[in-house]
């Protein structure tokens, strides 16, 4: 086995046997109504969280899901060295304002949804590299402050297309470290910014899910893979509509997904709830990732997972200003085993 | 009970208009909403608003499209009896109960009220 | 170094073949169900406003002309209770242009932006916001009245 840590200029290797030692994730009500509930480490009954804004209502759940995600790692958390965070809202505030509170040495990130597996990737890279000897690494979104930041407000009356997508309000994090018998991160492929020209802030599905096509046919070609050398690949929150153009694109390019492939989005909730395409934002695939998907690996369900976040890099100047959606995904391959 | 069924029908027809405005073109609700308005300014300037105001009574006053009527109405009845300053100062003569009961309720609203959303 | 450039697979693809290919995916929007979605809950509100008018006028000594305002007072006083009580937005999400273009759509448009920016004060966030959506409908009601009406006068007088 090749162990440079280098295998191109988009993916990486990890050459230690880098691990995540645990997570946590903190959840609003219609997600706690959704099927993977049982999993959820904290549910909300309401959006506020008992707290007076939708905004620190997020920055709550996030930093309910960073302890979480501490306490079961066993860790204090004057051990922690690192804080990656990032959410959708501007100037990342609810993972700055998480690490006012959590006391840690913290490097904030922006990625949109892709924010999940940006921070697991780089999380992994620097305990790889003996920077840091433990990395909490989460994001966070919340339906509410989305809307309002990048639609309107949340009592306005405006009619959503069937291709929209809901925003999760949930946060999910973990500490990412060396050994132990945790979940193990072996890969990571880091996305390039991708846009096809979809204008329309309603159908993030279809302008992600180029993205994620060039993430996985970089990843299975740079490792010399196919989508049957996983045992789940999932995509952060394409929802329906993302979901069918990737597997259409993905056949384009030799690869069949069907039998591996599925999206978080299409996860969190169950059919009868109304939401559109499916679930979108940074919690999408942070609370399916660290609570589902690490639950599934730990009990040997999956052996070998690729996660693919994808994230919709636009603002709300950008589309008033006419400019398409830029996207971009992030793929990290968590395996299970000692 | 005719007044009704014609209210209820001329309301419903603007609404489709607008419906079909959103769904057929790329235009946000808003660029609706600013499209019907305008539309009624326009209507009412070739004195084509108020019979249709004669005809289905709310149907008519109700849709936003009114609202443009008004400050239309509003400015050229200023404007006959004052000359053309009458334009600017008679622009919210009419249009007055709309706008201060949507501010003085929507404030009082945000008083009372937390988003649910 | 020569050897760091992998050569591989790429996804590509044109702006143009994107755009075609995602269209195929995308679900329709039920135009004829949206417009009758539309005209029902639009004429209903019609209705209503034609409603609350015949009050003022049996009631209140009101004529039909001088009735409109205080239906139109009325309807937006309705629609700011339901917008508070987080009604408004699920019907509007039904009805689409059925209650966003009657005035409650207006009202909707300025109390939800005053309730959902209170969290950041009085001064800048409800007063600062109110107009945010409902601003635009203003000043181009204000401005085609302006430009209509000084058409007609430098034409007609």
């Amino acid at each position: 086995m090749n162990l440079h840590a280098r295998v191109s200029r988009q993916t990486w290797q990890f050459t230690s046997d880098i691990r995540i030692l645990g997570s946590g994730v903190s959840v609003g009500p219609l997600e706690g109504k959704g099927p993977l509930a049982s999993e959820f480490d904290t549910i909300h009954s309401d959006n506020y969280a008992k707290q007076d804004s939708w905004e620190k209502a997020e920055q709550r759940m996030m930093k309910e899901a960073a302890q979480t995600a501490i306490e079961k790692s066993k860790l204090q958390s004057e051990q922690v060295d690192m804080w990656l965070a990032g959410d959708l809202l501007n100037q990342i505030i609810t993972a700055n304002y998480t690490g006012r509170e959590l006391d840690l040495p913290m490097l904030g990130l922006f990625g949109a949804c892709s924010t999940s597996m940006e921070g697991l990737a780089l999380a992994s890279a620097l305990v790889d590299a003996g920077f840091a000897d433990y990395v909490l690494t989460g994001c966070s979104s919340h339906n509410s402050t989305a809307e309002r930041q990048f639609r309107y407000p949340t009592e306005y009356g405006g009619q959503k297309p069937p291709y929209a997508q809901w925003t999760v309000t949930g946060a999910g994090a973990a500490i990412v470290g060396k050994g132990g018998d945790g979940p193990k991160v072996t890969h990571a492929t880091i996305g390039k910014v991708v846009d096809l020209g979809i204008k329309d802030p309603f159908d993030m599905g279809s302008a992600m899910a180029p993205a994620a096509a060039d993430t996985l046919t970089t990843h299975f070609s740079d490792l010399d893979r196919n989508p049957d050398d996983y045992d789940l690949i999932v995509t952060g929150d394409l929802g329906k509509v993302g979901y069918a153009i990737l597997k259409d694109l993905m056949k384009d390019m030799g690869y069949n997904m069907d039998p591996v492939y599925t999206d978080c989005g299409m996860m969190i909730y169950a059919p009868n709830q109304e939401v559109f395409s499916g679930g979108s934002g940074c919690g999408c695939s942070a609370v399916v990732t660290y609570s589902h998907i690490m639950n599934r690996i730990r009990h040997g369900a999956f052996k070998r997972v690729l996660v693919v976040a994808t994230g919709a890099l636009f603002s709300p100047t950008s589309f008033q200003q006419g400019e398409s959606i830029p996207c971009i995904a992030h793929g990290v391959v968590v395996e299970g085993g000692a | 009970m005719s007044e009704y069924f014609i209210a209820f029908a001329v309301g419903g027809l603007i609404c489709v208009i607008g419906q079909l405005l959103m769904d057929l073109t790329k235009m946000t609700p808003a660029h609706v909403m600013t499209t019907l308005v305008v539309a009624g300014a326009v209507l009412d300037g070739f004195g084509l608003y108020d019979p249709l105001i004669d005809f289905a009574g709310a149907g008519a006053t109700v849709p936003i499209t009114s609202f443009g009527h008004s400050l239309y109405h509003g400015a050229w009845q200023e404007a006959e009896s004052h000359g053309l300053i009458g334009i600017i100062t008679g622009i919210f003569e009419l249009t007055s109960a709309g706008i201060s009961a949507a501010i003085v309720f929507g404030f009082l609203g945000a008083l009372v009220f937390k988003p649910k959303g | 170094m020569a050897g760091n450039i992998k050569s591989r697979k790429k996804f590509q693809m044109s702006k143009e073949q994107y755009q075609k290919r995602s269209a195929e995916f995308r679900p329709k929007k039920n135009i004829f169900m949206n417009s009758l979605k539309a005209f029902v809950v639009g004429g209903f509100i019609c209705a209503l406003g034609q409603a609350i008018s015949n009050f003022y006028i049996a009631f209140f000594n009101f004529t039909e002309k001088t009735a409109g305002n205080p239906t139109v007072a009325t309807l937006i006083f309705i629609s700011v209770i339901l917008t508070g009580l987080g009604v408004y937005d699920n019907i509007g999400q039904f009805a689409g242009a059925g209650s966003a273009v009657p005035v409650t759509g207006f009202a909707n448009s300025i109390a939800s932006s005053a309730i959902e920016h209170r969290s950041e004060g009085f001064v800048l966030g409800v007063g600062g916001n109110m107009f945010k959506l409902a601003g635009s409908v203003i000043v181009y009601g204000v401005v085609a009245a302006f430009v209509v009406a000084l058409i007609k006068k430098l034409i007609f007088s």
